[in-house]
């Protein structure tokens, strides 16, 4: 990692080899394992709790309270790379004394591998894990995607609420097995709580002008308007 | 519908050849004939719908044929609220604004099953029809509508602009919300026009 913002292409990591090529024929279950599955395991004694393959993608079940330290192993090890975290979800199976899961997807770019992190949360204790905001920025809107959808609180987030509904929202969380379909109120209540919200409060009316943000343009763009540039405003 | 066949007592008749400079009408259907032949369109799409809506707007479909052919994206200058597509409850505040900020005189057209009733989205997070948030004078069924109708909508909101009259003021007047809720209509008639239907109404509302 030579600066923040270091280009990274695709498989640069890999020593030269054949081309990558598209798997076909995948089983269902079984199949070779992502090898960060098993450096996991030898890193984190204990921590890992069973691994899968499922259609060629590995899966690994890791103690909720370790999270964090494998993830931020699995982003910053040199033998790993996982840059990108592609997806924060969760998982609750209709069988409802079945744990929730909650999901996170890895891909390392340098390594041009796939990695599924699952931990599972009993229902019976706070639905609580660690939020990996600080390891990945983009982890901000997924958790509190998953957060608004599931009420799991993502512990280190700095700014939990909710964003798909609106954040007075009191019916509870929609993707949980129970919730039903069409919410707790009845339909004038919806409407009245829906009307009653206020976009304003949150969200600034005003629009941001190329003044205001003049200390956060680029270098050349700084030079350029402070040049006497016009900028159509 | 009388979309067709329209009363020739509604026609202004001009010839040229005669240098008589007057022509006589009533000042209803002047202003009316005005009104119906320049609605400018307030596009309010969120979904497929509004694809269909875009396709009416060109040139195949050509809307402007209609006089609409200026859309107005502010809704200070629009006469005629197109809802193209589903209205989540986190947009009604914004649509009853947006309906709030046009001026009179004003109309909506409600396009597609979603808007018009939910359609297939009889969940929590759909409103079920945008007449539980605004007045509407025209219900384009379909899912999404073809261009034809829309426009047959279209043409059917021109008909009625154009049997409109002025001495009837409470036409124009703005309609009050419920200082409390909020709401235009009453409660139980909100809950009446989102009952279920379909297949839907095996669904519970209730938590198991």
């Amino acid at each position: 990692m030579t600066g923040r913002f270091a280009i990274v292409s695709a498989g640069d990591a890999l020593q030269s080899g054949p081309p990558p090529v598209t798997p076909r024929a995948v089983a269902h279950r079984g199949g070779e394992a992502n090898h960060s599955a098993a450096a996991l395991s030898a890193q984190f004694p204990g921590v890992v709790l069973r691994t899968a393959v499922v259609w060629g993608e590995t899966t690994v079940f890791v103690r909720t309270e370790s999270v964090l330290d494998v993830m931020r192993w699995l982003h910053e090890d040199q033998g790993q790379r996982y840059d990108y975290l592609s997806d924060v979800t969760a998982v609750e199976y209709r069988d409802l004394d079945q744990p929730i899961e909650v999901v996170w997807h890895l891909r390392s770019l340098p390594y041009r591998r796939f990695l599924r992190v699952k931990t599972q949360l009993e229902k019976t204790a706070a639905l609580e894990v660690p939020s990996v905001w600080p390891i990945w920025k983009a982890a901000d809107w997924m958790e509190r995607e998953c957060y608004d959808m599931f009420g799991i609180k993502f512990i280190g987030h700095p700014d939990l609420r909710r964003i798909l509904m609106w954040e007075q929202y009191k019916e509870g969380f929609p993707l949980r097995k129970d919730f039903p379909l069409r919410g707790r109120f009845s339909r004038a209540e919806q409407l009245r709580q829906a009307l009653a919200q206020n976009p304003e409060a949150k969200y600034s009316m005003e629009e941001l002008s190329i003044a205001d943000a003049f200390e956060d343009l680029p270098e050349e763009m700084r030079k350029r308007l402070g040049a006497g540039e016009r900028t159509g405003e | 519908m009388g979309l067709v066949n329209r009363p020739a007592t509604r026609s202004v008749s001009y010839e040229p050849q005669s240098q008589e400079g007057w022509v006589t009408t009533r000042l209803d259907f002047l202003v009316n004939w005005g009104r119906a032949n320049s609605l400018w369109p307030m596009p309010f799409g969120t979904a497929c719908c509004a694809i269909e809506f875009m396709a009416t707007a060109a040139s195949r479909f050509d809307l402007a044929r209609f006089g609409m052919e200026r859309m107005s994206f502010s809704p200070r200058q629009a006469d005629v609220l197109i809802c193209a597509g589903r209205v989540p409850f986190k947009l009604a505040p914004i649509i009853r604004r947006i309906w709030q900020q046009m001026p009179q005189p004003k109309w909506a057209i409600s396009m597609g099953a979603c808007a018009s009733s939910g359609g297939m989205f009889d969940n929590y997070a759909v409103v079920q029809g945008i007449d539980t948030i605004i007045p509407v004078d025209v219900y384009v069924p379909g899912c999404p509508p073809r261009p034809e109708g829309l426009i047959y909508g279209i043409r059917m909101l021109q008909e009625k602009v154009m049997n409109e009259r002025r001495a009837d003021s409470r036409l124009r007047d703005e309609m009050r919300p419920d200082p409390t809720s909020q709401l235009y209509i009453p409660a139980t008639a909100i809950d009446e026009l989102s009952e279920p239907f379909g297949n839907s109404v095996h669904q519970t509302r209730s938590a198991p």
